[in-house]
């Protein structure tokens, strides 16, 4: 499908368009003048992480630190309470007269169950909050969205965007010197 | 490139700033992407692929015979007894761990030292350290005797209501390994999720493209995504890194906090980490040197990897050797009868061929790195990292045989001989590790993509002198 194509079916509602470049530096380039011109709903894609990039499509600073230390907080109390309430409340067990609650002994415990549950919190976290496992998503319809894991760079303005219009928006991502600027149907 | 060396031959200057790149020169996002991926994605699987298969399978079988004739007549077809209780199976188990180390090293802690030499080896190395916890993972649950009720070392509510004993070191262990295999296994997948992404996007097959796609989880590479997804990577490789150093110490443990003497030091943790990375390097480039000639992947896996796996070997090598001499050390300072007896006994007892044969294989030979031109030469280095894998293994023969064969009375000494299912089980495992090395080479992608991708010079945003606001004439189109 071609942009004239596309063109024809103008009624249809669309989850927004997006433009095509070759470089990392187009599309930071790309995104931060969209921002300028006013855009907010926006996301771009690239095939590795470009941290210019996050920032000129206004992404927020991530939550995710702080729920791992919260993780890792819960792992670290509860491996060793966990273990003082065995050893010393449920089954007081004496070993050679050292005190139930032995606290040097429980270290090694409690240091892997922090890691432990610090690291499946990170996973978790940054799983659930980008919204995956998501095997459908609109971009996903842009035929050559695929090369977004090769070697393109894409930004997307939403139709969801208060200054989003169908034409001038299109108009304005042809301005940013995109190699082809695509509907992105739902 | 070469220029460079031929006017210094000499020793490290050298290599380290002019010499090798970690990626050869003109590549691109396309052609890293599409030569890492047809290693997979091709339809025809190289015969050699199935050589490699079929040997490893086979030796996987002798591990079934083993472990089956282990299950029906009991740890007594084993070469262990009192004293020496633990033989081949704890040998074996931590010089496995010890492998795996490696691998945790290179994918956290160099990522977290910007090492970028990382890149391209990190996520083969991942795969090893999995393969190596699995295999490592056998032994001590075999040498349970009862591995059927291996779950009673994990603190479930019973109706026994008893709870595993948290004062010994065997349960700090089977804590420290079981973190360990989990984290690994999450590092690792988080790394392979945008790779999977990419082999969605590039498979022709509709089946292979939803089985890549289901691990994928629909991973489209938003800036917002990308976000977090690095948030969390760095994480973890900040957990994983204290978390690696701990496993390996946990482990001698199991040695140190006993009062055997030889085991009962100081220096165990410290000397074990160490040995276990060193072990964790040979292995990686036992493996990688035949496997980036066979891929071809000579651009990827520069000779720059090759020198530094080889340099972090000889550090680490030296580290261990004075580990070493420091036993020898403290058995002959402590003054105590029972150490200086087992040092002594070490050096000319009857497993003294074994403690030489450790000395030559891993304080000697290593020596040869030193010079640049061996590190040049990937034969004589395969052969250096064979050698140190063997020098590995005498090592933990030496610190757990050793040490238990003669007690504190001599009535009770005794002498220890491996049985033929003690090889059975051991050689079964190396099997078992190349057959799944093999599976993942077919697979998935043995180089992490999109990290490589980051290395290429366009992967940098220029910035723009005057940015954004002002109205900047667009940049001279990209020639198509």
């Amino acid at each position: 499908m071609t942009n004239e194509d596309l063109l024809q079916n103008d009624d249809r509602p669309i989850y927004g368009l997006m433009a095509e470049f070759d470089t990392p530096t187009e599309v930071v380039n790309g995104a931060r003048r969209a921002h300028d011109a006013g855009y907010r709903q926006m996301d771009a894609f690239s095939p590795f992480p470009i941290h210019e990039l996050t920032e000129a499509v206004g992404a927020k600073k991530t939550r995710l630190p702080l729920l791992v230390f919260f993780g890792g907080l819960v792992g670290c109390v509860g491996g060793f309470l966990m273990q003082a309430y065995m050893m010393a409340v449920d089954y007081p067990l004496n070993v050679g007269g050292r005190p139930l609650v032995s606290i040097p002994s429980f270290i090694p415990v409690t240091f892997e169950c922090t890691v432990l549950l610090a690291a499946t919190t990170a996973v978790v976290s940054m799983i659930v909050l980008n919204g995956l496992p998501r095997p459908y998503h609109p971009v996903f319809n842009v035929p050559r969205f695929d090369l977004a894991s090769r070697n393109r760079f894409f930004l997307l303005i939403e139709s969801t965007d208060p200054k989003f219009n169908r034409d001038e928006t299109r108009l304005f991502l042809r301005s940013l010197n995109s190699r082809e600027v695509s509907d992105v149907d739902y | 490139m070469s220029s460079a060396l031929q006017e210094q031959p000499h020793e490290e200057v050298a290599e380290s700033k002019s010499g090798y790149a970690v990626i050869a020169p003109g590549h691109t996002f396309a052609s890293v992407t599409d030569k890492i991926a047809s290693i997979v994605l091709r339809k025809r699987t190289p015969f050699g692929w199935f050589i490699g298969v079929a040997i490893g399978f086979m030796i996987v079988q002798m591990l079934m015979l083993a472990l089956t004739w282990l299950l029906l007549r009991g740890t007594g077809i084993w070469g262990i007894n009192v004293p020496v209780g633990w033989g081949f199976a704890i040998i074996n188990f931590v010089w496995w761990i010890g492998i795996g180390h490696a691998g945790t090293l290179i994918s956290a802690i160099l990522l977290l030292f910007r090492q970028d030499w990382r890149t391209s080896i990190n996520r083969f190395a991942e795969a090893m350290t999995l393969f190596a916890v699995a295999c490592a993972g056998i032994f001590p649950l075999m040498h349970t005797g009862r591995p059927w009720l291996a779950y009673w070392m994990f603190p479930y509510p019973n109706t026994m209501g008893l709870w595993p004993q948290f004062r010994s070191p065997l349960i700090w262990d089977v804590f420290a390994v079981s973190t360990y295999a989990s984290v690994s296994a999450m590092f690792w997948f988080v790394g392979l999720i945008p790779d999977l992404a990419t082999f969605r996007d590039r498979a022709k097959n509709r089946f292979v493209r939803m089985i890549y796609g289901l691990g994928a989880m629909g991973w489209r590479g938003s800036a917002r995504h990308w976000h977090r997804y690095e948030t969390a990577y760095l994480i973890l490789a900040g957990l994983s890194t204290p978390l690696v150093l701990s496993v390996h110490t946990i482990v001698s443990f199991d040695f140190a906090v006993s009062i055997v003497p030889g085991w009962h030091a100081t220096i165990f943790p410290p000397y074990f980490v160490a040995g276990a990375i060193y072990a964790g390097f040979a292995m990686v480039l036992t493996l990688l040197i035949p496997i980036r000639k066979f891929y071809g992947l000579e651009d990827f896996i520069t000779m720059r990897h090759i020198h530094n796996c080889a340099k972090v070997m000889l550090a680490t090598g030296l580290i261990v050797f004075y580990g070493y001499v420091m036993e020898a050390f403290f058995g002959w300072y402590s003054a105590n009868t029972y150490e200086r007896y087992m040092i002594y006994n070490r050096m000319t007892g009857p497993y003294a061929f074994v403690y030489w044969l450790l000395i030559m294989c891993n304080g000697v030979v290593p020596q040869l790195l030193w010079s640049y031109r061996v590190r040049e030469n990937l034969l004589a280095l395969f052969g250096i990292a064979m050698v140190v894998n063997v020098g590995m293994w005498l090592e933990r023969f030496v610190i757990v045989v050793t040490s238990l064969h003669r007690d504190y009375l001599p009535s009770s000494w005794g002498n220890y001989m491996p049985t033929i299912w003690d090889w059975a089980t051991f050689v079964g495992t190396i099997g078992l590790f190349i057959t799944l090395i093999f599976v993942f080479l077919r697979l998935l992608p043995m180089i992490s993509i999109f990290e490589v991708r980051t290395l290429l010079p366009e992967a940098q945003v220029r910035e723009e002198t005057m940015p954004t606001t002002t109205t900047v004439a667009p940049a001279p189109a990209a020639g198509d």
